[in-house]
């Protein structure tokens, strides 16, 4: 392979070939693709290559260490599943806009510089896009143009504080930046965006259950992780990050138990588990940073089991409401045993992934001396294994019976799920695993006996805790309805000027587009003129004339030397 | 070395000039091809011990007749000949194993053997011309390449009888050409008293200021040019790929340009040294407005041609603009991506036009018009051309994006506005090359074939050579050892050996 191509590019660069195949040929070349990504990640080691002085400023394409390693290894796994989970599919816009959006996400987790990271930034969101919107439907399309609205005010945020940073700092090396300026400040709220802060995070349970089966799973692995990625290269020990951690990890969950939507229930736990990430960038020693990146990995996981999961029952049944589902333990006993596995991780359960990694930031909490912030995990804890670990499993295949009889998941579905249970497994049973990939020397123990039985007790009384809301119907289960959260104000207040301003947009960028085409069709009429069959340049001189003309140039050349 | 090996360096150039004469006398189809073809193959393996010689112990220098230079004639195997001769015999043996059907049906019957004489005295021409040390000795090779070439184009006169008006206007042009290297020789000999190309290297540097030794220099480049068919000297080219036989179009696209390529690189890097062409007549502003010029104008030429030889001739001049821009950028990256584009354009233009080739054995043509539908009346053929084009686009994995990746990487190196507008032009003139292929894969796919077409492949002694070089082709795209690692030898020792 190419000395210090980043890895990312291989998806990227693979991905055009992509609309050139199809059948078994494109089946191939979707699985070869992460492969190769990963074997040039580990072929590459660790380093830096591709520098490059642009227009005065360092470019670092490629830079291989720990923290960008451990992402990038679960990023090349996770398009791996992704792209197994999605072989099915047969749109070509699909899995052309999936591998791009991968690789743009695997090449910003690798950029050197802050410019690198803005052009993959930028990619990874308006490529996302398309998954949402190949769903097809009128409320995906506009769930999608609200998506890329913010998408891309993350990235022009982002721009916005790498301009001001090399300005003040004359460097735009992707290291630790820090609160110190407004510049800091921007790069904060651009990571913010896509790593979904309280009040910033509308757009991922907006947008995400209305992308398709596969799309989500793929979506959910991606984009906040990255922005997690970026909070602990240039944030870390950022103490803001605490508090806003904290209410990321609780606030979700009461929205969690009221939504009907099993896949929108699995985004809202998605933001609590950010909020564990943002805590331990925030508290920022090794250890903390250590449960970040492996949280991290372990999260994709079971987060992408879990989607999986849910994205088999609505391939299959058409719905995945609660209020719908029920009983189809019968009908998909496979499906239904991955989905135990990933809440099983997703609650921390000793044995699984989760238990490791979860019990490492809260250690790290433990140690920093704060004893709320380790009562607030704890309590997003139970809240978690309450939501995700036993509403999502419950309400799907167990609980009232709907009648819903239906075929198992494909097998391709079934083998992504697998892999991704066999992961979740394996990482809990085998630590050393995991630990040989986080970015510090590790120093931990997650099987002490203190460990085991903290956890074994906060799950067993989220258990209790579920059953008895069952019991006395107090849980509020099954109701269709619509919850307000806090887009509903930029939502509808803002819209009605951001459609003005967006028609202002239109005219003009009808009115660039006009010219540009008018330009474009100038050039080829010209070229057609000159360069066309039977034309000037096409056109085979007489030997008299070509001679004429090497004699012609002969003689400047030669005066050109005598000078 | 020792025995026979020691007398590889002479064995390479020596084999297929014995044999040339040989062919003449034999008639029929089979027994010409089947001794240029084993001769070739001997070339390319004595070829692959000089490369490994010459890369595990240095340079060899072989003295003819055992007289020393600069009295007696030099044979010089340097990492860059060495390199040379791999691809020459490499290409040359690849073909011949295509050739037999192929060349049965384009040529008549009893011009077998002249052709396939012709075919080896073309060969040994190629090969003295990288491996010789001495200039003239050069100009002798050249006109054996440039003769034979002549009368193999126009063998294609069995199809079309502008075959010969091409060959003819070849052989005016090529003329001048060679007249040209000619008139450079002669004057650098009249200043330096020597043919010997170590000799005028190391006596050039004290008349490098004199008028006759400059007017060398422009003699020289511009008549290189001219074989090289560099933009605007590329009047014959087009049409003389288009005319001749299959095979011998894909061995000249492979190697012939190639060999001015290489004879560009050894006057400017051994015997001008880089610092005198690029530093005191300035001899960039010269190449590199014709190289960017050339990939633009031609590969836009090639977009609107209607005859697909045609249009992959237009490409390969494109091609060398890169190769010349490689060179025009004077640094050991841009260096190696010359060095390295002549292999890669070499495997994969050679690979291109024997699916042409394949196509016009079944179907009778290269016009797109006649090749509506081919590629499900010949689909395993068609996919071996949409494949080359994929690495002539310069798609990841094959070998035309390593070449750019090498060509942009150097350009970049330059750190000026100049370099990013040169990246801009490659890109550009990669983005044609995109649209010409897909007009052919548009016809090829997405017209339905004519009422009544038969669907048959090529026979299989066409279909395995065609995708040998196609498959070869991915090969060196993925495992570049061999490619860019003999090339980055090559340029280190020529940017090392200038004094």
């Amino acid at each position: 392979m190419i000395e210090g191509l980043n890895p990312g590019t291989i998806l990227i660069l693979g991905a055009l070939l992509v609309p050139l195949t199809s059948g078994v040929i494109r089946s191939i070349l979707l699985l070869v693709l992460p492969i190769l990504a990963l074997g040039q990640l580990y072929a590459l080691g660790l380093g830096v290559w591709g520098q490059y002085e642009f227009l005065g400023l360092s470019i670092e394409v490629t830079r291989i260490d720990k923290l960008s390693r451990i992402f990038g290894t679960i990023f090349c796994i996770a398009s791996l599943i992704g792209v197994i989970y999605s072989l099915h599919v047969k749109d070509t816009v699909q899995h052309f806009a999936a591998l791009i959006y991968m690789g743009s996400a695997l090449g910003a987790v690798f950029a050197g510089d802050l410019i690198t990271l803005f052009v993959f930034w930028e990619l990874t969101a308006v490529t996302s896009v398309f998954l949402i919107w190949a769903s097809r439907t009128e409320r995906a399309f506009k769930a999608g143009i609200r998506y890329l609205i913010i998408q891309v005010t993350s990235g022009v945020t982002l721009l916005a504080g790498v301009i001001l940073y090399y300005q003040d700092t004359g460097s735009i090396a992707f290291e630790y930046i820090g609160l110190g300026s407004l510049a800091g400040g921007l790069v904060l709220a651009a990571f913010g965006i896509k790593a979904c802060f309280p009040f910033l995070h509308n757009w991922m349970q907006d947008a995400y259950p209305e992308a398709t089966v596969t799309g989500t799973v793929i979506l959910s692995a991606f984009t906040t992780k990255l922005a997690i990625y970026a909070l602990a290269r240039a944030f870390p020990g950022t103490e803001i990050l605490i508090p806003i951690g904290v209410v990321m990890a609780i606030f979700p969950l009461i929205y969690v138990v009221l939504v009907n939507d099993l896949r929108r229930v699995l985004a809202y736990s998605l933001n609590s588990q950010l909020g564990f990430m943002v805590i331990g960038v925030g508290i920022g020693t090794e250890l903390a940073l250590n449960g970040t990146a492996a949280h991290a990995f372990i999260h994709i996981l079971y987060k992408s089991l879990l989607f999986m999961c849910m994205g088999a029952v609505l391939y299959r049944t058409g719905t995945v409401k609660t209020s719908e589902l029920g009983g189809l333990f019968r009908s998909m006993p496979v499906t239904m045993v991955f989905c135990l596995i990933g809440a099983m991780s997703i609650a921390g359960l000793p044995l699984t992934g989760g238990f490791v990694s979860k019990a490492m930031i809260m250690s790290a909490a433990k140690d920093y001396g704060i004893v709320v912030i380790w009562l607030v995990l704890l309590f997003a804890r139970a809240g978690v294994m309450d939501h995700a670990g036993i509403k999502v499993p419950y309400f799907t295949f167990f609980g009232q019976d709907k009648g819903i009889r239906v075929k198992e998941a494909p097998f391709n579905m079934l083998l992504a799920m697998g892999i991704a249970a066999f992961l979740c497994i394996f990482t809990g049973v085998y630590p050393a695993f995991l630990f040989s990939l986080v970015p510090f020397e590790p120093t931990y123990d997650a099987y002490t006996a203190g460990h085991m039985l903290t956890s074994v007790q906060i799950l067993l009384f989220a258990v209790l805790g579920f059953v008895l809301l069952m019991r006395y119907k107090i849980y509020p289960l099954e109701q269709p309805a619509t919850i307000l959260d806090f887009d509903w104000i930029y939502r509808r207040g803002l819209k009605s000027l951001t459609l003005a301003i967006g028609r202002l947009i239109l005219v003009v960028w009808g009115w660039i587009l006009g010219v540009a085409n008018g330009a474009l069709g100038a050039i080829i009429n010209v070229t057609a003129r000159t360069h066309g069959d039977g034309k000037l340049m096409a056109r085979t001189a007489s030997s008299g004339r070509s001679i004429a003309l090497i004699v012609a140039i002969l003689g400047v050349v030669v005066v050109f030397f005598y000078r | 070395m020792t025995g026979l090996s020691s007398q590889f360096a002479a064995l390479v150039v020596v084999l297929p000039l014995m044999f040339a004469p040989i062919c003449a006398l034999l008639r029929g189809r089979t027994l010409p091809w089947a001794i240029t073809t084993i001769v070739s193959a001997l070339s390319f393996y004595v070829s692959i011990e000089l490369v490994i010689a010459v890369n595990t112990g240095g340079p060899i220098s072989y003295h003819m007749g055992g007289w020393a230079p600069p009295w007696g004639i030099e044979y010089l195997v340097d990492p860059l000949s060495s390199y040379m001769l791999l691809i020459i015999s490499g290409i040359s043996t690849g073909v011949l194993i295509y050739a037999r059907d192929s060349i049965a049906q384009e040529v008549a019957d009893k011009h077998l053997g002249l052709f396939f004489t012709a075919y080896l005295l073309g060969l040994t021409g190629m090969l003295g011309i990288c491996i010789t040390g001495d200039a003239f000795n050069i100009f002798v090779f050249l006109e054996v390449m440039s003769l034979a070439s002549y009368v193999l184009i126009a063998m294609g006169e069995k199809y079309d009888r502008r075959a010969l008006t091409a060959a003819f206007q070849y052989l005016i042009i090529g003329s001048v050409g060679a007249t040209f290297f000619l008139i450079g020789v002669g004057l650098l000999y009249m200043m330096t008293g020597t043919l010997n190309i170590a000799d005028i290297a190391s006596r050039f540097s004290e008349i490098e200021d004199t008028r006759p030794a400059r007017a060398a220099v422009a003699f020289l480049v511009i008549g290189i040019g001219i074989k090289l068919a560099l933009f605007p000297f590329h009047v014959w080219l087009p049409n003389a790929y288009s005319y001749a036989p299959t095979i011998v179009t894909a061995f000249f696209a492979g190697t012939a340009t190639k060999v001015s390529v290489y004879l560009l690189i050894r006057f400017i890097f051994t015997v001008f040294d880089p610092e005198f062409a690029f530093g005191i007549i300035q001899l960039k502003d010269i190449l590199m407005p014709l190289a960017v010029l050339g990939f633009l104008s031609m590969s836009a030429v090639a977009i609107f041609q209607t005859n697909i030889k045609r249009l992959l001739a237009y490409s390969s001049v494109a091609q060398l603009g890169y190769m010349a821009l490689g060179i025009a950028l004077a640094s050991e990256a841009g260096l190696t991506a010359a060095i390295v584009h002549m292999f890669n354009h070499a495997v994969v233009k050679t690979g291109l036009f024997l699916s042409v080739g394949g196509m016009f054995f079944m179907v009778g043509s290269v016009y797109l018009k006649d090749l509506a539908g081919i590629g499900k009346r010949m689909p395993i053929t068609t996919f071996g051309f949409v494949l080359g084009g994929l690495a002539l686009i310069g798609v990841p994995l094959t070998p035309g994006f390593i070449s750019k990746w090498y060509l942009v990487v150097a350009a970049l190196e330059t750190n000026s506005n100049l370099g990013y507008a040169l990246v801009v032009a490659i890109m550009m003139s990669s983005l044609m090359a995109v649209i010409y292929i897909w007009r052919v894969v548009e016809v090829a796919y997405f017209r339905s074939p004519p009422e009544g077409a038969e669907h048959k492949e090529a026979p299989l002694s066409l279909l395995v050579p065609c995708w040998m070089f196609i498959l070869g082709s991915f090969y060196f795209g993925i495992d570049t050892t061999v490619n860019v690692g003999l090339a980055e030898t090559a340029a280190a020792f020529l940017m090392g050996g200038a004094p």
